[in-house]
């Protein structure tokens, strides 16, 4: 293993070993070239690739994503960023009418290979334009691919999975991981896309977690383990398309699901996870299946209300807790 | 500039292909019987068609609207799998799965209409990026109304492609009707070619009814762009002759101005001019409408013959 690398370095390594791999990669956006990224996720590319590879645009989050797209299918592998992800709305027309839906519509005539970054900042008091969490809405979207890392390893690879792709993909990163360190395997590696990872192997009650809840969900974990209850816990990292046999595998062993997201409880990931599980593994579940995630309500710039908001740790605990009598 | 002879013949020929292509398909779909889903039909706009895609070599791309036949004609696409698209066939150019509204053929260089107004123009700019990246000298024209100026994909797409001097054509034909609202009520200026100062990029307007005047525009506006100078934008003033789809009453329009725009229909108009100029005689004239019609019979039969895609064609391609 290597030294320690910062959540934000690794998005940035996986970026730059890409470039240099591949000439058809470049990346656009607002501030992504000379500033280096609102919070300087592409730093230095711009002075390593050129202006003709590191392309600073105006404020047009619609065209930035769409012209990914005619360039992706015109042969280019776009790495676009999108800032926080409630700027995302701003492109849903082109990642759902277009993007999404090219390869398919045109009779498989073109690929779309793009990446489009977005940046969740729920816990900031950032408020309610610039800390939702939306993967729910493009999960739904067939010929997206949704990926939300949770580490700096599976950050870095997880990117150059995404880079490789053929197909659109979201890559969802949480800021408030950025600062996270982890040491990192040497040489070229990938987190392949759809496919969840075990994170810790437990008997008692399966957890999956999505994106930055893997911080809160090993919190819970310890704190579970000091009452002796043994979980076992997922980080679903690819959000679309599912890997629901990693899940239905464990919760046969477990009988016991919940699963932990910060994006709303409704109509949220959970909610299909539990449908899928309920359907497919029904015999197997010796409790209702639970979810903790943000309620029904707008997230708030006020620090106590954002809080209450949030799934966090405890909350977690309490809920496998009942689930457990 | 001095339009050569061979030129005026293309010309010709790629506007009668069109709406010979337009007119038989008006009829097939009117049956009732063949043809599913909705119909846009752009004749009496087939000159904004010809006379720019005259202007382009194959490996140039175009994106182009709801009403896109033409255009796709006129650059140069096989009426065969188009047609097979049109009736929703597996072998038509996207295998049956996109109809009228949404087809591309990538080989010629149609990357896309588009069903929702204004959007191509975003992807144009992408595409003209790549080729600008890969050093090509390609470019890009993306066909518009008048109705997607009122889009933010319009404003964002031209700032952008100007911003980073891509060889973007934006091609305005004007029709009077953004689907049923004229234009006087949603456009505040006469000619959409003064918008382009506002991104420091060359605007021009002309009549789009007149071929030749649309080949000649379109083509400093080609070379322009592969000259590197960033985007440029056409407007053509021209008349959609049929509603917004097929099936539009019309009841929007006022009492003779249909039968005023049919006196200056392109395709007729241009057949008096060659004829008067000799370029071609009456056969001549004759040869190329039945040339056209062969095409289009030859389309027609190839469609029907094409058998519609199996179920599993829902689920495949999804993800390449």
């Amino acid at each position: 293993m290597g030294k320690p690398v910062m959540f934000q370095w690794a998005i940035n390594h996986a970026i730059a070993e890409e470039m240099r791999r591949d000439p058809t990669v470049f990346i656009i956006g607002e501030d992504v070239g000379k500033p280096g990224g609102p919070f300087g996720v592409t730093r230095g590319l711009l002075d390593e690739f050129g202006p003709e590879r590191a392309v600073d645009t105006p404020i047009s989050e619609g065209t930035i994503v769409g012209m990914c797209a005619g360039a992706a299918a015109a042969g280019l592998r776009p790495v676009a960023e999108i800032m926080f992800m409630n700027f995302i709305t701003l492109c849903v027309e082109e990642l759902y009418n277009q993007a999404s839906k090219m390869h398919w519509m045109f009779g498989a005539q073109v690929k779309l290979p793009m990446v489009v970054r977005a940046m969740t900042a729920g816990g900031y008091g950032a408020g309610p334009h610039h800390s939702s969490s939306l993967e729910g809405w493009f999960a739904s979207m067939p010929g997206l691919k949704v990926v939300m890392p949770s580490t700096p390893v599976n950050a870095k690879g997880l990117m150059k999975a995404a880079i490789r792709d053929d197909n659109p993909v979201l890559y969802i990163e949480p800021l408030s991981s950025y600062k996270l360190k982890a040491e990192m395997p040497e040489g070229d590696f990938i987190t392949p896309i759809g496919k969840c990872e075990i994170v810790k192997e437990g008997s008692d009650i399966t957890i999956v977690t999505v994106g930055r809840m893997l911080q809160e969900s090993l919190k819970a974990v310890d704190q579970l383990a000091k009452d002796g209850v043994k979980p076992e816990l997922i980080d679903l990292l690819t959000v679309s398309p599912l890997d629901m046999d990693t899940i239905y595998t464990s919760v046969k062993k477990t009988h016991r699901l919940v699963i932990i997201h910060e994006a709303k409880e409704t109509m949220g990931i959970g909610a299909e996870i539990a449908a899928l599980v309920q359907e497919k593994a029904f015999d197997w579940l010796d409790a209702p299946v639970a979810r903790v995630a943000a309620p029904f309500t707008h997230i708030a710039f006020q620090p106590k209300l954002e809080q209450h908001y949030m799934p966090d740790a405890g909350k977690l605990v309490a809920k496998v807790k009942t689930m457990l009598g | 500039m001095k339009i050569s002879k061979d030129i005026k013949i293309d010309l010709f020929t790629r506007m009668v292909k069109v709406r010979t292509f337009e007119d038989d398909t008006n009829k097939i779909f009117m049956a009732g019987k063949e043809m599913p889903g909705f119909l846009h039909l752009s004749q009496g706009e087939d000159a904004m068609a010809a006379g720019t895609c005259a202007n382009l070599e194959i490996n140039d791309a175009i994106y182009t609207t709801h009403r896109g036949h033409g255009c796709i004609i006129a650059k140069g696409a096989d009426l065969k799998p188009m047609m097979a698209e049109l009736f929703g066939r597996i072998d038509g150019c996207c295998k049956g799965r996109a109809g009228s509204m949404h087809f591309a053929d990538v080989k010629t260089g149609c990357m896309g209409s588009n069903g929702v107004v204004g959007e191509g123009m975003r992807l144009a700019v992408g595409t003209a990026f790549a080729q600008k990246y890969n050093k090509t000298n390609n470019v890009t024209a993306v066909f518009f109304g008048e109705g997607a100026s009122g889009t933010g994909s319009f404003h964002e797409s031209f700032n952008m492609a100007a911003t980073l001097k891509l060889p973007v054509i934006f091609v305005c034909s004007i029709n009077l009707y953004a689907q049923m609202t004229h234009k006087s009520v949603h456009i505040a200026i006469e000619d959409m070619a003064e918008r382009a100062a506002g991104y420091g990029a060359p605007g021009v307007t002309f009549d789009g009814n007149d071929v030749e005047v649309v080949y000649e525009e379109v083509a400093k506006a080609v070379k322009h762009c592969r000259a590197g100078k960033g985007p440029y934008l056409v407007e053509g003033k021209t008349y959609r002759h049929y509603g917004h789809y097929i099936g539009d009453p019309c009841n929007y329009r006022p009492a003779g101005e249909l039968e005023e725009w049919m006196k200056k229909d392109p395709v007729v108009l241009y057949e008096k001019k060659l004829l008067k100029e000799g370029v071609l005689d009456a056969k001549g004239v004759q040869q190329v409408k039945d040339e056209c019609k062969r095409l289009v019979d030859e389309a027609v039969e190839y469609a029907r013959k094409s058998p519609q895609p199996d179920i599993e064609e829902l689920y495949v391609d999804i993800f390449a």
